[in-house]
């Protein structure tokens, strides 16, 4: 009896999750995958695009060689019970973008399949809609094999590299056609000229504001960080624009702006439209900038300052040469937030008539058309991620980037958990 | 060379310097220490015009600083601060070349000046020139500090607490690359540092200052030997004064040439002190002496040590 204990202590030790669970994040995603396969519908059959559809399973999809599928998954079971190795990580990302891949095929071919067996009657008006599992898998399976790129420790440009390459199937299956049954691609081939035109519209708004807002961010910056007093005053009333919501800056610029156009007609002017979207989306990106550019020419160390002006560069060239340099990083991932915040803000100005993808959000959401809605919002979100991606890679390849050491904090993960 | 007449600086209400007069000659080590805030950062500082005097002239080469373009000025002086204060985001190489980039040197005569002050600080060329300061450690960084200041081969190096952050084994081969570099070249140094025995060990003279005024200044042995006040006394150690003596000079001004001792030899070259504390360690009173090949030379006395300390063999 005494020595009970003993076996049920090393018992205890020994179900640590941590002695076989090598990869708890993929545990957890594979967890929440389980169980968005089996619960939720992984297409759903509506008779019209207004209507709720009708869910159909994942399970009752895999039939014939889509069960193949199984395969990338059963690989992704087992990489959790394996030691965090370089190959482990690799195969994990191989699998779960195979994986990703994968499940939109089977979505694409599906709808048609459904399509072509809905009632003749019907067919013409039948959508076929992504259901909620396929948005969680497909969600899942991406963090899945982004986690594993993690865990490789790849430099910023390969990082980017193995993110296109894990999108690039995806990609040609929606160039392909194979796609074009889902209700959201119909919603897109119907509005084909409406959803490009939205999408120049939407660069070029961000485009716009984010200029505007370097244009008088940057100089700003730079004196709010030559004069103390200024940086406090400057701060509190850009803090204070980014207390204001959107869509009440927004409603406050088309009374002066209206003014301005009806008492300038030639101006072009209007209250509502491009330029209010640009001035408001503009305002917001003030804040980051000015406070990228204050931080970043204030974490120059004032030793390096000394020795550069001890060693006779002039003011000029110590900005150019020293100041500028050292503060660009900090400066340029507050671009890259801000831009990103732009992004998803320019959404809003639809409704001040700016147009973009908003107006697609607005118009789904006005007739209900949840497809419609998607239409606008996945560019939305495809472009955040490419604006964030390309202003990351641009930080990578600028010179001396990277190589200031502990001096500036560093994206890249610890090593793996 | 450089000439000081009645300088004095405030900042704000708190005097830093109250009519400070020096001259330096050329090839002079000057050490400037006090304690904080006795304005001896402020004097190197306005000799390279970081600091501008309220009152007060300063003179190189006879001419009034302030009618030398500012940048033009301290591109022909070298600067070192603690740390190094490289250019984090440039390379050894062209942290090294920034005054021979600045003065406009061809790319050719700046890149043989970097190999060439590399080498003359210890550090491979071939290894360093393309690394960053952070790939670096302290004391190299100093190092590529020190070969910066040197790169456009100015006549005067300041020089303001540049070993301040190094370990004591980085700090003393360093302090030995300044005295070597010091003797090779005759540059005129001017360094500021907190460190007394850094001072007496490298200075041809020593400048204490207190309260924004010098106290005394004069070669490192005549200061131990004659402190002019109390307060100069206890700054240079109390009773430690006589350790610093011992440390100033050699086992070889008291080596009895040829005289039989055991145990292990210790070098001619080595000071007084080390001798003394020798002796305790070991509880003896005589020690054998080598030179620097371990040829025996002869021996040491502790009852030597003890006789010619008193500002002896000055």
């Amino acid at each position: 009896m005494s020595a009970a204990p003993a076996p049920a202590l090393a018992l205890a030790a020994g179900a640590r999750p941590g002695r076989w669970l090598h990869n708890r994040v993929l545990a957890l995603l594979l967890a929440s995958g389980l169980a968005a396969a089996l619960g939720g519908a992984f297409l759903t059959l509506a008779p019209n695009r207004l209507v709720t559809g009708q869910g159909v399973a994942l399970a009752g999809l895999l039939v014939g060689g889509w069960r193949w599928l199984l395969a990338p998954a059963a690989l992704l079971v087992l990489a959790v019970f394996l030691p965090a190795q370089h190959r482990t990580q690799a195969a994990v990302a191989l699998a779960a973008s195979t994986l990703l891949a994968g499940l939109v095929a089977l979505a694409g071919t599906e709808a048609t399949r459904l399509l072509a067996g809905a009632a003749p009657a019907a067919a013409p008006l039948a959508r076929v809609s992504l259901g909620s599992s396929f948005w969680v898998l497909a969600t899942l399976t991406w963090l899945a094999a982004s986690d594993a790129l993690q865990r490789l420790h790849l430099g910023r440009a390969a990082q980017a590299l193995a993110q296109a390459a894990i999108w690039l199937p995806v990609a040609v299956l929606l160039y392909s056609g194979a796609l074009d049954s889902l209700s959201l691609l119909q919603e897109h081939a119907n509005r084909q000229d409406v959803f490009q035109a939205a999408g120049w519209r939407h660069l070029q708004i961000v485009a716009s504001a984010l200029l505007t807002a370097l244009f008088i961010g940057l100089p700003l910056g730079i004196a709010a960080a030559r004069h103390a007093q200024l940086s406090r005053r400057l701060l509190a009333g850009l803090t204070l624009i980014q207390t204001v919501p959107s869509i009440a800056l927004f409603g406050l610029l088309i009374a002066p702006l209206a003014w301005l156009g009806a008492a300038w007609p030639a101006s072009g002017i209007a209250g509502i439209g491009l330029l209010p979207a640009v001035i408001a989306l503009a305002l917001y990106a003030l804040l980051p900038i000015v406070h990228g550019t204050l931080a970043g020419l204030q974490q120059v160390p004032a030793s390096v300052i000394d020795a550069a002006t001890g060693m006779g560069l002039t003011p000029r060239q110590r900005f150019w040469q020293v100041q500028v340099p050292l503060a660009l990083p900090l400066l340029l991932s507050a671009v890259r937030l801000s831009t990103v915040q732009m992004v998803g803000m320019a959404v809003v100005a639809a409704l001040i008539g700016a147009g973009g993808y908003g107006a697609l959000v607005f118009q789904g959401l006005l007739s209900s058309a949840l497809d419609l809605v998607l239409l606008g919002v996945l560019p939305v979100v495809a472009l955040a991620l490419l604006v964030d991606a390309g202003f990351k890679l641009l930080g990578a390849v600028l010179p001396g980037a990277g190589r200031l050491g502990a001096g500036l904090p560093d994206e890249s993960p610890g090593p793996g958990r | 060379m450089i000439e000081l007449r009645a300088v004095h600086k405030a900042f704000g209400a708190a005097p830093a310097l109250q009519g400070v007069s020096l001259t330096i000659n050329p090839g002079e080590f000057i050490a400037l220490i006090g304690p904080s805030g006795s304005g001896k950062s402020t004097l190197l500082r306005l000799m390279n015009r970081l600091v501008e005097p309220d009152r007060g002239q300063i003179l190189l080469h006879g001419q009034d600083i302030r009618l030398t373009q500012v940048d033009a000025l301290r591109r022909r002086m070298g600067y070192v601060i603690q740390a190094g204060g490289l250019f984090p985001h440039w390379t050894v190489a062209r942290n090294i070349g920034t005054v021979p980039a600045l003065l406009g040197w061809p790319a050719a005569r700046t890149q043989a000046r970097v190999d060439e002050l590399l080498a003359l600080l210890g550090l491979d060329a071939a290894t360093y020139s393309g690394r960053y300061p952070h790939q670096l450690s302290g004391g190299q960084q100093q190092r590529v500090g020190v070969a910066r200041a040197l790169a456009a081969d100015p006549d005067m190096l300041l020089m303001d607490e540049p070993f301040g952050a190094l370990d004591p084994v980085s700090r003393a081969a360093l302090q030995q690359e300044m005295a070597r570099i010091h003797r090779a070249s005759g540059k005129t140094i001017v360094l500021v540092t907190h460190d007394i025995d850094e001072a007496l060990r490298l200075a041809s003279r020593v400048l204490l200052l207190d309260g924004g005024r010098i106290q005394q200044h004069g070669p490192p042995a005549d200061l131990l030997a004659q402190p002019a006040t109390p307060w100069v006394a206890q700054f240079l150690g109390g009773s430690e004064i006589g350790l610093r003596q011992l440390a100033l000079q050699s086992v070889a001004q008291i080596l009895r040439p040829g005289e039989p001792a055991s145990g292990a030899p210790i070098s001619a070259t080595a000071s007084q002190r080390d001798a003394l504390a020798l002796c305790l360690a070991r509880q003896v009173d005589r020690l054998p002496v080598a030179d620097d090949q371990g040829r025996p030379l002869g021996a040491v006395r502790f009852a030597d040590l003890l006789r010619r300390a008193p500002g002896a063999g000055l």
